[in-house]
């Protein structure tokens, strides 16, 4: 049996199993790098604005992806409950992604608008209150915890170092543009320019302050809402 | 192989080496078990040769049904769409009056809007409109903005102070915060209001309340639809009840967000949903 | 090569038996720790009050926890643990690089499952399923898995037995992928690095699409080397010594090893069925998922056919039992697996319990079961008693946790199915049956059985770690032989 050889030989066994374990990850994995329609060329995609980011790292950090997805399948249910299927577009500044695979409670890929600030707020201190069925954790602390994010530039130039196209303007005012962002007060116009459709204002209704609560919640209400989808049809360059 | 032997109860020999006691028999693949593996690699190539399957670093071969999910989603949602036709074409061109006097497209609207009332509606608004802190029940016949069709459809298209250009916008002082009246003044309304509503309170503020507060309630406290002013005495309460809460609402006043589903909802969905609302029980 | 002496532990080799001693017992503590998390979470689904209003203490927070205390805490000391014991015995050596490394190895690794569980609790992940340890804790268990390779490695490369054993290819395997997905799959950028003061946080240098198939690359072959190939190793030697028996069939090990190595690797994109990954990934995802069902059987068969001539052992031997229980879980799980991997099927049971069923019918059945049988194996064995303090107890244990099983995947399979169903349900007019919430609703009465059947397999965990004591203390209690009767009732 030829097979000996491997059984005798600790290099070449690990060897073998090297190469062997290697080739599928880099068939599935590096041509979605290099072949150009994985991500659909569609207007409006633009990176998190800071606000928006430290909503975001809160939403990674309290795990919500455990028990909603974050991807709209194309199914006639999903899209008549949920909205338009997700597109890989939506989720390219998404660092890491956050598709989810289970759903305890809904789909969150296009929950941005669908209810009012007050309503988040409500139900993230207590869902029940408002959703008396739901199982969802109550996130109360939220509201309590002052949030100040003085390295956002930091963050920001992470992830320019992972792709993001932030400019070095974006880069500079980004701890400005938390604070406008979140108070409309400064300037918000500039936030705008920056950032377009960025959803401004005091969110959960405490203007003395801007709270972990207030940057989730700008994250929530933004998800979903930047792709125009009048300009998307999956056919011809938009195909995959 | 120098250990070779023979398994007394299989029959079948030994591959001649051993590990802490552990030997191995020289069995033959079974049979089945080949059989069925070949079997998944054949279908496999089958899978290739019809959908997308191996890449290039440009491109990949695309199966020769040319088929992917987006497109047979598409598919389907057209074949749903003409399957709907016979119905979706009887509501275009409709006003949701002509469709609500239609006791045929009112049992279909009524059993769309029930789900669509459900996903969207109910997490603040309750199950089959019964309200919630903050968020008003849609099941009785207390209106803020109206509650005829018409004017339960113009909600639900453009929300309440929704940030879209046509949404309802109505926009109370606080007259207290904003110094245009003193606390005590506050406590007097408040009183009166209470009186209005039959809960008690007393007249003392009842010019006070004529002065700050009738152009919008009315006199009478009935409200105004069209300014989107409540009715203040039915005793029902949107923010906290109570006196407690009608101070605090003079004081600084909570402004209640409803946001626009147009564009989120189809045409059809929001005239199915507002004629299920109106059916809820306060349908005017 | 063949002498005796080995078989009955007597040996001229001075083996390294501290150190599998000291990581059954940290097994045996992590998976009393992760079985528990796991129920008190899934108690939480069922009665949200018992998140308690607390940040430490909700589900999106305790849910890495209870994963990482079974796979990795759990399932690693397991791994380390029979590793350990198995290559030294089956190459007739002495563990490569002595006390030192192996020191190194089991107080580094228990250091690193200390930082992430800390980290979880505190709000510190890196966001991505079964990858969360953040950047720093990554690194350690880098250095950690490198010097479980070296030792690993190295031990094989001094055997005193001409061929490497099949159980020492699947343990080789298992150290060298899983090595290569850590790495793969937490290329990450620290804040620190570009100025910033966020100690704790980094960014995924991956994203959207790309680092969706980059994690369920490391995440289905978390399962299919850390819950799959390691364990068939310990299978590969557990099973036959239990039994004593030889092993079924050596070609089929040959083969069934390359196949499921190779083929493994490219199931990744079944957990991405119709998201927004190309269709031409799916498509691999699900064919090599197929293509996998066999090889995967292949390690099935060899197991439960090294039984032949010994199949009524499993009235007598409640050990053996649960290591053949656990094949057959193995077998059923890696049916369920590719044809849930089927883009139809998938269609409805992704998102659902059903998934969690199919997880923890491989986890509790299969790597929970397997584990224990090894480690009622070793304990005797590493602490010199002549037997376990009871057997009796082990026939408890087994019932117990089986019927737990049961009520678990049973539950999972229904609110699964049902949850799929009632999303996709249509009226006679085509519209929408159930609003979301009303599936929710529904799940309850399911999430209390579930938790239930996660309540019985904790207690059947308690009744082994009383055995272990006992054992450990030298105590035998005098109990009836199990003995072999025509009659199919054992006790």
């Amino acid at each position: 049996m030829k097979h000996e050889i491997f059984e005798k030989n600790t290099i070449l066994l690990t060897i073998a199993i090297l190469i062997t374990v290697s080739i599928g990850g880099l068939v599935q994995i590096v041509p979605l790098y290099t072949i150009d329609s994985t991500i659909e060329k569609v207007d409006g995609m633009r990176p998190y604005s800071p606000l928006e980011l430290a909503g975001r790292n809160i939403y990674v950090r309290e795990g919500c992806y455990l028990c909603h997805s974050q991807q709209i399948r194309p199914f006639r249910d999903e899209v008549e409950r949920y909205g338009h299927y997700s597109l890989a577009a939506e989720s390219m500044y998404d660092h890491p992604f956050q598709w989810g695979s289970k759903r305890t409670g809904p789909d969150l890929a296009r929950v941005g608008g669908k209810y009012s600030n007050a309503w988040h707020v409500a139900h993230l201190i207590r869902p029940q209150d408002v959703v008396p069925e739901s199982v969802m954790p109550m996130y109360g602390f939220l509201a309590e915890k002052e949030l100040t994010f003085n390295d956002a530039g930091a963050h920001l130039k992470a992830l320019r170092a992972a792709g993001d196209p932030y400019t070095d303007e974006q880069i500079a005012e980004a701890a400005a543009d938390f604070t406008a962002q979140a108070s409309g007060e400064g300037d918000v116009d500039a936030v705008l320019t920056r950032y377009p459709k960025a959803v401004i204002g005091d969110f959960d209704g405490d203007p003395s302050k801007v709270t972990e609560l207030d940057a989730l919640i700008s994250y929530l209400q933004m998800l979903g809402t930047l792709v125009d989808f009048t300009t998307y049809k999956p056919e011809g360059e938009m195909a995959r | 192989m120098a250990n070779v032997e023979k398994d007394p109860v299989t029959g079948t020999n030994t591959t001649g080496h051993e590990w802490d006691g552990i030997k191995e028999l020289d069995t033959p693949l079974p049979k089945w078990w080949l059989t069925v593996f070949y079997a998944s690699i054949i279908w496999a190539i089958g899978y290739w040769v019809v959908y997308p399957s191996w890449p290039t670093l440009n491109d990949y071969a695309k199966g020769v049904w040319e088929t992917t999910n987006r497109l047979e989603h598409a598919q389907e949602m057209a074949a749903v769409a003409q399957s709907r036709e016979v119905w979706t074409s009887k509501f275009e061109g409709k006003e949701i009056s002509e469709v609500a006097a239609d006791s045929e497209l009112l049992n279909y609207a009524m059993a769309g809007g029930r789900v669509i009332f459900a996903d969207n509606c109910q997490p603040c608004h309750g199950s089959s409109g019964s309200g919630a802190p903050n968020y008003p029940v849609l099941a009785d016949d207390d209106w803020i903005w109206g509650g005829t069709l018409d004017d339960i459809q113009q909600t639900v298209l453009y929300g309440i102070r929704s940030g879209h250009d046509e949404a309802r916008v109505s926009d109370m002082p606080a007259l207290v915060a904003d110094e245009m009246i003193t606390a005590a003044d506050a406590d007097k309304i408040a009183d009166y209001v209470m009186k209005l509503g039959g809960q008690g309170g007393s007249d003392a503020g009842k010019d006070l309340f004529d002065e700050n507060c009738a152009a919008c309630h009315a006199e009478d406290g009935a409200g105004v639809q069209e300014l989107g002013a409540p009715r203040l005495n039915d005793g029902i309460w949107l923010y906290k009840a109570g006196k407690d809460g009608v101070v605090a609402q003079i004081t600084k006043p909570n402004h209640g967000v409803m946001p626009a589903w147009s564009g989120r909802l189809s045409e059809t969905e929001i005239k199915q949903v507002s004629i299920y609302v109106h059916s809820l029980g306060g349908g005017q | 090569m063949n002498q005796a002496t080995t078989a009955t532990g007597a040996s001229d080799v001075a083996y390294n038996e501290d150190v599998v001693r000291k990581f059954v017992l940290a097994a045996t503590f992590w998976g009393v720790i992760g079985f528990l998390a796991g129920t008190f979470i899934a108690f939480q689904l069922a009665f949200p009050a018992l998140n308690l209003g607390l940040e430490w203490t909700t589900f999106g927070r305790l849910r890495p926890v209870h994963t990482s205390a079974v796979i990795f805490a759990f399932g690693g000391s397991i791994m380390f643990a029979t590793s350990f014991y198995v290559v030294q015995r089956t190459c007739r050596a002495p563990l490569f690089g002595g006390k030192l490394l192996a020191n190194l190895i089991f107080w580094g690794y228990q250091l690193f499952i200390v930082i992430a569980a800390l980290g979880y609790v505190l709000g510190v992940t890196q966001g991505k399923e079964y990858a969360e340890p953040e950047w720093y804790a990554d690194l350690l268990l880098t250095v950690v898995w490198v010097a479980y390779l070296v030792a690993f490695a190295g031990t094989l490369m001094t055997r005193r037995v001409s061929h490497i054993y099949v159980a020492n290819w699947f343990y080789l395997a298992f150290i060298i992928t899983v090595a290569m997905l850590h790495l793969g799959n937490n290329i990450t950028l620290p804040v620190v690095l570009f100025g910033g003061d966020s100690l704790a946080k980094s960014y995924i240098w991956a994203s959207g699409v790309q680092d969706a198939m980059t994690q369920w690359w490391y995440g289905h072959n978390a399962v299919g080397f850390f819950l799959t190939a390691g364990f068939l190793g310990l299978m590969y030697y557990f099973v036959p010594k239990q039994a004593n028996r030889p092993v079924y069939s050596y070609r089929l090990s040959i083969i069934h090893f390359w196949a499921l190595v190779f083929l493994y690797i490219w199931a990744g994109p079944h957990h991405l069925h119709y998201t927004s990954l190309p269709d031409w990934t799916q498509t691999l995802g699900m064919t090599f998922s197929i293509m996998l069902w066999m090889p995967s059987w292949g390690g099935m068969i060899n197991g439960l056919m090294t039984l032949s001539g010994a199949w009524e052992k499993l009235r007598t031997d409640p050990v053996l039992r649960f290591l053949i229980a656990a094949v057959a879980f193995y077998g059923m799980s890696t049916f369920e697996g590719p044809a849930m991997s089927i883009k139809a099927v998938n269609g409805l049971s992704h998102y659902t319990d059903w998934t969690v069923g199919h997880v923890h019918s491989g986890a509790l059945g299969w790597v929970a079961f397997v584990s224990f049988g090894a480690m009622y194996y070793l304990i005797p064995k590493l602490w010199g008693r002549t037997r376990l303090y009871s057997l009796r107890l082990v026939t408890y244990h087994f019932w117990i946790a089986t019927i737990g099983i049961v009520l678990y995947i049973t539950a999972m399979w229904i609110s699964g199915i049902m949850q799929g169903l009632m999303w996709r349900a249509y009226d006679d007019l085509g519209f929408l049956q159930y609003s979301f919430i009303e599936s929710v609703e529904a799940m309850h009465p399911y999430y209390v059985i579930r938790a239930c059947g996660g309540v019985l397999f904790v207690l059947g965990a308690l009744i082994m770690v009383w055995n272990f004591i006992k054992t450990i203390q030298g105590d035998v209690r005098t109990e009836d032989e199990f003995v072999a009767p025509q009659s199919a009732a054992a006790e």
